[in-house]
C-alpha cells in the first residue's frame, strides 16, 4: 500500500523543485542553448546556400563564358565569311572593271585604227589624185609636143563627134 | 500551475479520496501486503521483502553503509503547532521526540502519553527532507551545473562545433527538440512547449540514471515513486487543458459528425480518456522504474536466501546473481533513457492534439 501512496512531503517539493528548475533552466539553459542552435543551423544552411548559390553562378559564369566564346566564334566566322566575300567582290569588280576598260580601250583602238585608216585612205586617194594629175600633165605635155598631133587629136575627137 | 494544485491539495478530504482513488487502481498493493504478511509470519533472519520495499520507498534518513545513516531534516506543519524542524536522527524507530513519532516510516503526532493522536496527525503535514527530496534536490542541482554551464559554453563559442558536455547534450536536445517535439506537437507551435519537455526529459532521465547508482548521492527511488510520477503527470495534463484549443474541446464534448445514440457512449469515454492519459503516463514511468529497482534487489536478495541454507550455495548464487544484476544494470540504462523518452513524447502528443487544427483532425477520423 505504502508504493502507491503518493506522499504530500514529496509531491510539495516536487512541485516546487520542478517549477524552480522549469523557471531557471528556461530562461538561462534552453533559451540561449535553442538559440544558439538555431543560429547555428541557420549559418551552416546560409553557408551551404551560399556554396550551393556560389556553384550555380559559377556554372551561370562558365555557361556565359562558353556563350561569349561561342558568339565570338561565331563573329569571326562572320568576319571571315564577309572578308572572303568582299574578297570575292573586289577581285570580280576589278575583274568587271578590266574587261569593260580593255573593251573600252579595244573598241577606242579600233576606231583609231579605222580613223588612221581612214585617214591614210584619204591621203592615198589625194596623192593618187596629185600623182594621176601630174602623169596626166606629162602625158598630155608629150602628146600635145607637135603640131601634127596635135591635128591628129583633133581629128580623132571630131571624127567621134556626130554632126547630126 | 502550481497554486492551483496546492488549491486542491489544501482540502484534506479530496486530497484523501484522490489516494483512495489511485490506489484502487493497483491491484499490485494488495500483493506486495500479502508478501509482506508472509514473510513476516515466518521466524526468519532475513527478510528479502521488508528490505527490498525498504530501498524502494522513501524514507527519513540516508542509508549510507552498514550502520552508518545520513541524518536528513523533518520538517512538519500542523495548523495547531505551526512549523516544527528538527534532525531525524531523533526518530528512532517508535521513539516519541516532541510530540512526534515515526510508526512504520510515517511520522505521527503524539499525546502525552506517547500514543498516536488521530486528529493531530490528520492535520498533519509533513514536508520533511527526505531520501527521495534530498536526492531531487542533488539531481537538479546537477541540472542546474549541466545545462547553465551548456548555456554558457555556447555563449562563450558561438558558431563554433560544441566541446565536452556541450557534445554530449546537444544531441540529446536537438533529438527532443526535432524528433518529439517537432515530430508530435508540428513545426508551427512546438517551441512553446519545448523548454517544459526539455526539462521533464532531462529530469526524468537523470534520476533514472542517479537511481541505478547505488551509493549515496543515488540510489534513492525517485522516478520509481509515484507521487513524483504523478505530480508531472499533473502538470502535463494542466498543460494540456490550458492550451488545448475549441478544437480539442468539440472533440471531447460532441465529436462531429456523430449521431446522437453514439456521442452518449462516447462521450464518456472521451472525458474519462482525457484523464486516462496522465494516470497512464504515471503509472509508466512509476511501475517500470520501479520494477527495475525490484529487479535489480531481488537478485542480491537471492544471495542471502540461499546463503540461510548453505553459505556455500550463497557464493554459488552471488556469481549468477551478479551476473544477472550486472545485464539488469544494462538494460536498466536503457529503460532510463526509454522511460525519459516515452514519457516526453507521450506528454508532447498530448500537447500536440490538444492544439491540433481542424483540418488534421478531419483527416484523423
Amino acid at each position: 500500500m505504502e508504493l502507491v501512496k503518493p506522499e504530500f512531503g514529496l509531491i510539495f517539493w516536487m512541485c516546487i523543485s520542478f517549477g524552480i528548475i522549469l523557471w531557471i533552466l528556461g530562461k538561462f539553459a534552453w533559451k540561449p542553448i535553442l538559440k544558439m542552435l538555431s543560429d547555428r543551423e541557420n549559418s551552416i544552411q546560409d553557408a551551404l546556400d551560399s556554396a550551393e548559390r556560389a556553384k550555380e553562378e559559377m556554372k551561370a559564369l562558365q555557361a556565359g563564358n562558353e556563350k561569349i566564346l561561342a558568339e565570338a566564334r561565331h563573329e569571326r566566322d562572320l568576319m571571315l565569311k564577309d572578308a572572303r566575300e568582299i574578297r570575292e567582290k573586289m577581285i570580280s569588280d576589278a575583274k568587271g572593271i578590266a574587261a569593260t576598260e580593255g573593251e573600252r580601250m579595244l573598241k577606242s583602238a579600233r576606231e583609231n585604227i579605222q580613223n588612221e585608216k581612214m585617214a591614210a585612205i584619204t591621203d592615198l586617194k589625194n596623192q593618187v589624185g596629185v600623182l594621176s594629175l601630174e602623169i596626166a600633165e606629162k602625158i598630155l605635155k608629150s602628146e600635145l609636143a607637135s603640131d601634127e598631133k596635135q591635128k591628129a587629136l583633133v581629128n580623132t575627137l571630131l571624127k567621134d563627134v556626130n554632126l547630126n | 500551475m502550481n497554486t492551483r494544485f496546492f488549491a486542491m491539495t489544501n482540502k484534506i478530504n479530496i486530497y484523501k479520496h484522490f489516494l483512495l482513488l489511485i490506489s484502487v487502481f493497483f491491484s499490485f498493493a494488495a500483493f506486495s501486503q500479502e508478501e509482506n504478511k508472509s514473510e513476516t509470519a515466518k521466524p526468519k533472519k532475513f527478510d528479502a521483502g521488508e528490505l527490498i520495499i525498504g530501498h524502494i520507498t522513501d524514507s527519513h534518513e540516508w542509508h549510507v553503509a552498514g550502520h552508518i545513516v545520513l541524518p536528513l531534516p523533518v520538517i512538519l506543519y500542523s495548523s495547531d503547532k505551526g512549523l516544527t524542524m528538527f534532525s531525524s536522527s531523533h526518530l528512532e524507530e517508535g521513539e516519541a521526540y516532541n510530540g512526534f513519532k515515526l510508526i512504520k516510516n510515517h511520522i505521527v503526532a503524539v499525546n502525552a502519553e506517547g500514543t498516536t493522536d488521530e486528529a493531530a496527525t490528520a492535520k498533519l503535514w509533513d514536508i520533511s527532507i527526505t531520501k527521495n527530496v534530498a536526492s531531487m534536490f542533488v539531481s537538479i542541482l546537477l541540472m542546474l551545473w549541466m545545462f547553465t554551464s551548456t548555456a554558457k559554453a555556447y555563449k562563450n563559442n558561438p558558431g563554433k562545433a560544441p566541446k565536452g558536455m556541450q557534445s554530449l547534450l546537444e544531441p540529446l536536445i536537438i533529438f527532443v527538440r526535432d524528433d518529439i517535439a517537432k515530430s508530435a506537437i508540428g513545426e508551427k507551435k512546438y517551441k512553446k512547449y519545448l523548454p517544459f519537455l526539455l526539462t521533464v526529459f532531462f529530469f526524468i532521465w537523470i534520476n533514472n540514471l542517479m537511481g541505478l547508482v547505488p551509493f549515496l548521492p543515488g540510489g534513492a527511488n525517485l522516478t520509481g515513486n509515484i507521487a513524483v510520477g504523478m505530480t508531472l503527470a499533473i502538470i502535463v495534463f494542466l498543460i494540456t487543458i490550458v492550451t488545448a484549443n475549441w478544437n480539442y474541446w468539440r472533440h471531447i464534448i460532441a465529436m462531429p459528425g456523430v449521431p446522437i445514440g453514439v456521442l452518449v457512449i462516447l462521450t464518456p469515454i472521451e472525458i474519462f480518456g482525457m484523464f486516462l492519459k496522465p494516470m497512464v503516463l504515471m503509472i509508466r514511468l512509476f511501475a517500470n522504474m520501479l520494477a527495475g529497482h525490484i529487479i535489480a534487489l531481488s537478485f542480491f536478495c537471492l544471495i542471502f536466501i540461499f546463503a540461510e541454507m548453505n553459505t556455500g550455495l550463497g557464493y554459488g548464487v552471488a556469481v549468477f546473481s551478479v551476473a544477472f544484476t550486472i545485464f539488469m544494470g544494462m538494460l536498466e540504462l536503457l529503460v532510463a533513457f526509454l522511460q525519459a523518452y516515452v514519457f516526453t513524447l507521450l506528454a508532447a502528443m498530448y500537447f500536440g492534439s490538444a492544439i491540433e487544427e481542424h483540418h488534421h483532425e478531419e483527416a484523423h477520423h
